[in-house]
């Protein structure tokens, strides 16, 4: 019990209940849909540029709670950043789940409230459910594909 | 080879079986492990294990091939293997049966051999909305290349076959049906036998995807009168990445290859080359000759025992988790089916069966999360996935109320 708190904390619990930024963003320049075939989660995220600064974000979809506080806290860090920010945001975001452990921690300690989401190493099953979001906005960023799956290499 | 029924049989005994699989005694995250994941794939007795290491160990040698006693001791084995997987089927014939590297292998074989030969413009072959993904993939695939359409099957709310909708389905363009025989994400058993009548009486064949019924409940292709039957070692206490494929012996034998190479062929020449005969023209090259001997010990650990039995045990474990399940509150079973096998497909209100998944393995429970390779199965009940308990053989009421236990942990987290 006392280790699954270290993956399922208050705050990702109550972005799973409460979402932040969730629906449909009008207007919106891009929108991506993402999804892990594996666990059927599908989500898609809506984004508004100014210039190379991320002026709104959203998402609708359905997943787990990892998935679903991921892109809820996703949207908040990422509001109102420039795109390269938000891509380095990513990177540590990334290392901080999957990279060898002091990499991790300190990718972890420039994370801010995304930190939660370090226990998320301790479960190598659910990264992507951790990073669904992240891959999803990348795309979106970067226009580089409409849809974005799990399966198709991280 | 004639395959005798082991007599007399033995007595199920589900404790006392635990002890000849190994992997039961494992710990999990601290917890004893209760494994409720069989229709993803069973766990494995020690005979079989040891079959596979026993025959590197005494008998490794290429099958069909070399004149020494070695090749000869591998032969004999892999041969013998086919003629307990054909008596486990009631199989006329040994020859009848195909090695594959799976039920999906099974599959697309008939496909790709039967199907490219039979399949035009316009053809319709039908599957049901219950499919596994490995029964629709490779009907979509052929029918590209053909030209053909596939038709589904609907099933109601309680994940019931729509009979009347079978029937209006079958028409006149139909050239093929493909059926599972017990669902896998849902348990429905399938009145396959009398689907296959109805086929029949227009003259069309069918194929039974019975990954999720050999292991469960007798199977006996003759009474089923099937034209083909597929299914996987590893679902029925055997090893991964083989299985076989049962066929009828006309349709085999004027089918064409679909893989070419060695031991597939009677002759080759650069002008001309003729092909072995049913089963070896469908098995080109070296096979998985040691997973094929451990088929067969799974096969003969299978045989020891009354399938009724089996699957009266099973069934037992179903009422009961069926039971347990409806006190925890907002779980939702997904999949009523008045017919149903060994496996319980269910939601828990508000909480993603990903999560579910992760909480339960803390607690040493393993099951399956997710859309089982059924998507549209998934869709139809519109649920993103579900959490399956599915039971084996070795399973026991304990573990059901382990599951059921681990489920208000589940409640703790998620409030």
């Amino acid at each position: 019990m006392s280790d699954l708190r270290d993956l399922y904390q208050e705050v990702i619990l109550d972005h799973n209940k409460r979402p932040r930024n969730f629906g449909v963003l009008t207007p919106a320049d891009h929108h991506v849909d993402g999804h892990n075939p594996l666990c059927g989660d599908r989500l898609t995220v809506y984004l508004r540029l100014e210039g190379d600064r991320i002026a709104d974000v959203s998402f609708v979809g359905t997943g787990c709670a990892i998935s679903k506080a991921s892109a809820s806290m996703m949207t908040d860090s990422v509001k109102g950043r420039t795109v390269a920010e938000a891509d380095a945001l990513f990177t540590s975001f990334h290392d901080m789940i999957t990279a060898p452990p002091d990499a991790a921690a300190a990718a972890a300690a420039t994370l801010g409230k995304l930190a939660v989401f370090s226990g998320v190493s301790e479960y190598p099953t659910r990264v992507k459910c951790a990073t669904l979001a992240w891959h999803t906005l990348q795309a979106a960023l970067h226009a580089s594909a409409d849809t974005v799956s799990t399966e198709s290499g991280d | 080879m004639p395959v005798h029924t082991p007599s007399p049989l033995r007595r199920l005994d589900p404790v006392a079986l635990r002890d000849e699989f190994p992997i039961l005694a494992e710990r999990i995250h601290g917890h004893r492990l209760v494994y409720l994941d069989n229709a993803n794939t069973t766990q494995k007795p020690r005979s079989v294990i040891e079959a596979e290491s026993s025959y590197y160990a005494h008998d490794n040698a290429n099958i069909h091939r070399s004149t020494h006693l070695l090749s000869e001791r591998a032969t004999k084995a892999y041969e013998g293997a086919r003629a307990r997987v054909a008596a486990l089927i009631h199989a006329p014939d040994p020859h009848q049966v195909i090695f594959t590297r799976g039920c999906t292998e099974g599959i697309n074989l008939v496909a790709q051999s039967w199907g490219r030969a039979n399949l035009g413009p316009g053809d319709e072959v039908l599957v049901t909305w219950m499919e596994h993904h490995s029964n629709i993939v490779p009907w979509q695939i052929v029918c590209a290349q053909t030209g053909a359409v596939l038709k589904v099957v609907p099933f109601d709310d309680t994940g019931t076959l729509d009979l009347d909708a079978f029937d209006r389905l079958l028409g006149e363009r139909t050239r093929f049906v493909s059926l599972i025989h017990v669902s896998n994400a849902l348990g429905t058993i399938n009145p396959v036998k009398d689907l296959i009548a109805r086929a029949h009486a227009r003259g069309v064949p069918v194929l039974v995807d019975g990954a999720q019924a050999v292991p469960h409940m007798p199977v006996d292709v003759v009474d089923l009168d099937c034209d083909f039957y597929a299914f996987s070692a590893h679902k029925m206490y055997g090893p991964t990445g083989i299985g076989a494929l049962y066929g009828r012996r006309e349709l085999l034998d004027a089918m064409p290859p679909w893989q070419g190479g060695g031991d597939m062929i009677a002759s080759v020449t650069f002008e001309q080359t003729t092909y072995n005969v049913v089963p070896y023209k469908f098995e080109a090259g070296t096979p998985n000759i040691a997973g094929v001997v451990a088929f067969g010990a799974a096969v003969d650990f299978l045989r020891q025992f009354d399938l009724d039995e089996v699957a009266a045990h099973e069934a037992d474990l179903l009422r009961y988790a069926t039971d347990r399940l409806s006190t925890v509150g907002g779980v939702r079973v997904i999949g009523t089916a008045r017919d149903k096998a060994g496996l319980v497909s269910f939601v828990l209100d508000g909480v993603h069966p990903h999560d579910i998944g992760t909480i339960l393995d803390r607690e040493g429970v393993a099951v399956r999360t997710g859309q089982h390779c059924a998507q549209p199965v998934m869709d139809r009940f519109g649920v993103p996935a579900t959490v399956r308990a599915s039971f084996a053989i070795y399973n026991t009421r304990d573990e059901v109320d382990a599951l059921v236990s681990a489920l208000t942990v589940v409640r703790e987290v998620f409030g």
